[in-house]
């Protein structure tokens, strides 16, 4: 990781492990009474939104607040960009008011690389989402997510097993997690019907699987993914109904799922479609610790980007 | 005005002289000295490329580019000949707009443009355009298309294909099956599912090949397939003519050479339709060209403004320019690899798309009495592609930076030169009589 987060390709695996540990520093930090840290005071974080997306947005907003940074909301929706104003001209715009960093969300794929290469700003810019491209701090805190439920694992995910169910053909989230947890050594098993997996899965480090109960018997970790139901009208599956028997995580599944197994789901959820409310609200469930994880992993990405001053000092001040 | 192209060399290596009077080859032989001198230095002559796929968006988007701007743009490609896609504003449906092209393209006086006919009205695919009245026309249109959507009413095609028999005319299809490609960007394939962006499948095009290839035979038409991408396009190509179906084929510059792995840093000026495809699918469309297969190279020139490529992905522009680059990319995909000879090329860049569209005056052998159609190129020459250099109004290459095989050094037009040390002679100062 260079100056830009925008690909878990960005990273090789000791830059990531890297992330995960200076996210586990950060939340000892945070457990203590000085919830705010002074590492990135005076330096401009703006959240560029072109899609509705008030969980990541708040998400980094405390990230960098936590951080002491100055935030800036950029809402595609009530600005200029809805009327049509072009990402160059949006970020022309923040390049004048000083953007030290930009947290870009946007559905078109590869829109966050458009701005980091094209010259039209120098500041770091951090992928929150593009189009059905990557989502790579939503890796990492999956990641992160899952090193804090299994001890064992410390600089490699080695031996792990992982299926990912459900709309991989559409989901950033798939794909940024594919490539991390891979990395890291998981063995991953994709689970959807065929008309939901890319035709060029045939170069991923992955299994593919079209039948759920068999691919989760052995799961370490089950990552629901969420359905859209415009799919349907696309004619991916024929009905919600019919999706949910074949790859929604009910009861009886949850039930199959060996004691250690954990449940995810990157939110938000449509309950009773790819996830029983059962299997969403039990113990094996870390839907919630996804959330509060994912402030303490964009803290440890600001604050490695941004590059603020030592951990260790402010852990002792 | 008379010339005299002093020691041009001929395909057969033999160093001559050429003069030029009236339009045509007076005379080809040694030591002649008429009318202005243009010495070849031993450069290549050639009849003059024609192109049969340009588009030159003049009317409705002069800012992109002009039948002037396009014409400059194709003399200094070595191109005498270019025929003016129908999908301007307002489109090419009717014998005005067609005789509109005509003329500027006449006016310009740099390039002959030919304007293709739409083949539906408004290209909406829903009844067919004026296509009587456009052949009728002052601008004489032969060639068809809709090209940038396809014709995918299967019974309007085969009424097309059946219609334009009686004046000798011919559909040039854009093979995309719009219900494959609903919100397409770029191919469809391991370089699409790692980048997130919605596929363009290889069955999209050839399903439509396959469909329209039966139907010539059917109803005993002829069919030209526009820019083919695909192996399995030209396998059905080759089916096709082994069938003894009335079949041509073209490819693009830009699919002989680049691959849609180049795709992989979003950087638009790759973007194009249909889309850059695999290693696999080039070498297949060289193998296609050299062996005939695929009887012609088309640039598919489709220029556009900065703003439509200084963008992400999604919202930026389908197309690439390609007239000054046409030549000097064929030599480098098809002749520095040894697959195809210089006269292979000018067969498939000169002689086979005149004969396609009947354009009399152009793609025939340098010899005497033959028009004076001719570029001038210099083999063994190397340029580094530059986009601020460009004739054409836009700038949009994928070529930018690359050294380049292959220069042309002067281009005459019926016996004028329009192209002179790689600069466009302007009609003001006298390069027409
Ligand atoms: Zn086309």
């Amino acid at each position: 990781m260079e100056k830009h987060l925008l690909s878990i390709n960005d990273l090789s695996a000791s830059e990531a492990i890297q992330i995960l540990n200076t996210a586990s520093e950060l939340s000892k930090i945070s457990d203590g009474p000085m919830k705010k840290l002074p590492t990135l005071r005076g330096r401009t974080v703006v959240n560029l939104f072109f899609e509705d997306s008030t969980r990541t947005r708040i998400s980094f907003e405390s990230a960098a607040k936590r951080l002491s940074a100055d935030v800036i909301n950029f809402s595609a929706k009530g600005s200029s960009v809805s009327k049509g104003e072009s990402l160059k001209d949006t970020a022309q715009t923040l390049q004048a008011m000083g953007a030290d960093a930009v947290v870009i969300r946007h559905g078109a794929s590869g829109a966050a690389q458009r701005l980091a290469d094209s010259g039209w700003i120098s500041a770091s810019v951090i992928n929150a989402g593009d189009g059905t491209h990557e989502h790579p701090t939503q890796a990492l805190l999956d990641a992160y997510t899952i090193r804090s439920k299994f001890p064992d694992l410390k600089d490699n995910f080695n031996g792990l097993k992982v299926a990912i169910v459900g709309d991989i053909l559409h989901s950033r989230v798939a794909r940024s997690n594919v490539l991390l947890l891979s990395k890291l050594g998981a063995k991953i098993t994709l689970v959807a019907p065929p008309t939901l997996i890319p035709v060029g899965v045939t170069d991923w480090d992955v299994d593919v699987s079209y039948d759920l109960d068999s691919a989760i018997l052995n799961a370490d970790v089950v990552m629901m993914l969420r359905i859209q139901s415009e799919r349907m009208a696309a004619s991916f599956f024929p009905s919600e109904r019919e999706y949910s028997r074949g790859y929604g995580l009910d009861l009886a599944r949850l039930n199959s799922l060996k004691d250690s197994t954990i449940v995810m789901h990157p939110g938000p959820m449509n309950r009773g479609l790819e996830i029983s409310a059962e299997s969403a609200d039990s113990h094996k469930s870390v839907v919630l610790a996804q959330v509060s994880n994912g402030v303490l992993v964009r803290m440890a990405v600001l604050y490695q980007l941004l590059g603020g001053a030592a951990l260790t000092g402010e852990v002792g001040a | 005005m008379k010339y005299t192209i002093k020691n041009a060399r001929m395909l057969d290596d033999a160093i001559v002289d050429i003069e030029i009077a009236n339009g045509v080859i007076a005379n080809i032989g040694k030591e002649i000295s008429a009318g202005e001198i243009v010495d070849a230095q031993k450069s290549l002559v050639i009849p003059g490329l024609v192109d049969l796929h340009t588009h030159l968006r003049e009317p409705g988007r002069e800012d992109s580019e002009t039948v002037a701007t396009g014409s400059a743009a194709a003399a200094k490609g070595g191109f005498t000949a270019i025929s003016a896609m129908a999908n301007t504003f307002p489109v090419a449906d009717t014998a005005g707009v067609v005789e509109q092209v005509f003329r500027l393209g006449q006016e310009a006086g740099l390039c002959d443009v030919f304007p293709i006919g739409a083949v539906t009205a408004g290209l909406e695919g829903k009844k067919l355009a004026e296509l009587g009245a456009m052949a009728n026309s002052k601008a004489q249109v032969r060639i068809f298309s809709d090209d940038g959507k396809c014709v995918s009413d299967p019974l309007l095609m085969r009424r097309a294909l059946e219609y334009v028999k009686t004046f000798n005319g011919i559909i040039a299809q854009h093979a995309q099956e719009p219900a494959l490609t609903v919100g397409s960007q770029m191919n469809e394939g391991l370089v699409s599912s790692k980048l997130g962006l919605t596929g363009w499948p290889a069955v999209a095009e050839e399903a439509i090949i396959a469909r329209d290839i039966l139907l010539a035979e059917h109803v005993g038409s002829r069919l030209h397939i526009c820019h083919l991408t695909t192996a399995g396009g030209v396998d059905l190509v080759r089916f096709a003519k082994s069938r003894g179906i009335n079949v041509t084929a073209e490819v693009t510059p830009h699919h002989l050479l680049l691959t849609d792995e180049l795709v992989s840093n979003y950087d638009p000026v790759f973007k194009v339709n249909p889309p850059l495809r695999t290693e696999k699918d080039v070498m297949a469309l060289r193998k296609g060209l050299a062996d005939g297969t695929i009887d012609i190279v088309g640039t598919d020139h489709a220029p556009h403004p900065t703003e439509d490529k200084d963008c992400e992905w999604q919202s930026a522009a389908f197309g690439m320019v390609g007239l000054e680059t046409a030549l000097s990319v064929v030599v480098k995909a098809m002749i520095e690899t040894e697959l195809m000879s210089w006269e292979t090329l000018v067969e498939r860049m000169s002689i086979a798309p005149a004969k396609i569209a009947g354009y009399a005056k152009h793609g025939q052998i340098v010899a005497k009495g033959s028009p004076a159609n001719l570029a001038i190129i210099d083999t063994s020459a190397t340029w580094i592609v530059d986009r601020n250099t460009l004739a054409s109004k836009s700038k949009n290459t994928p070529f930018a930076g690359m050294t380049m095989p292959a220069q042309v050094r002067h281009t005459f037009l019926n016996g004028d030169l329009v192209l002179k040390n790689g600069q466009i002679v302007s009609k003001m100062n006298g390069g027409s009589n």
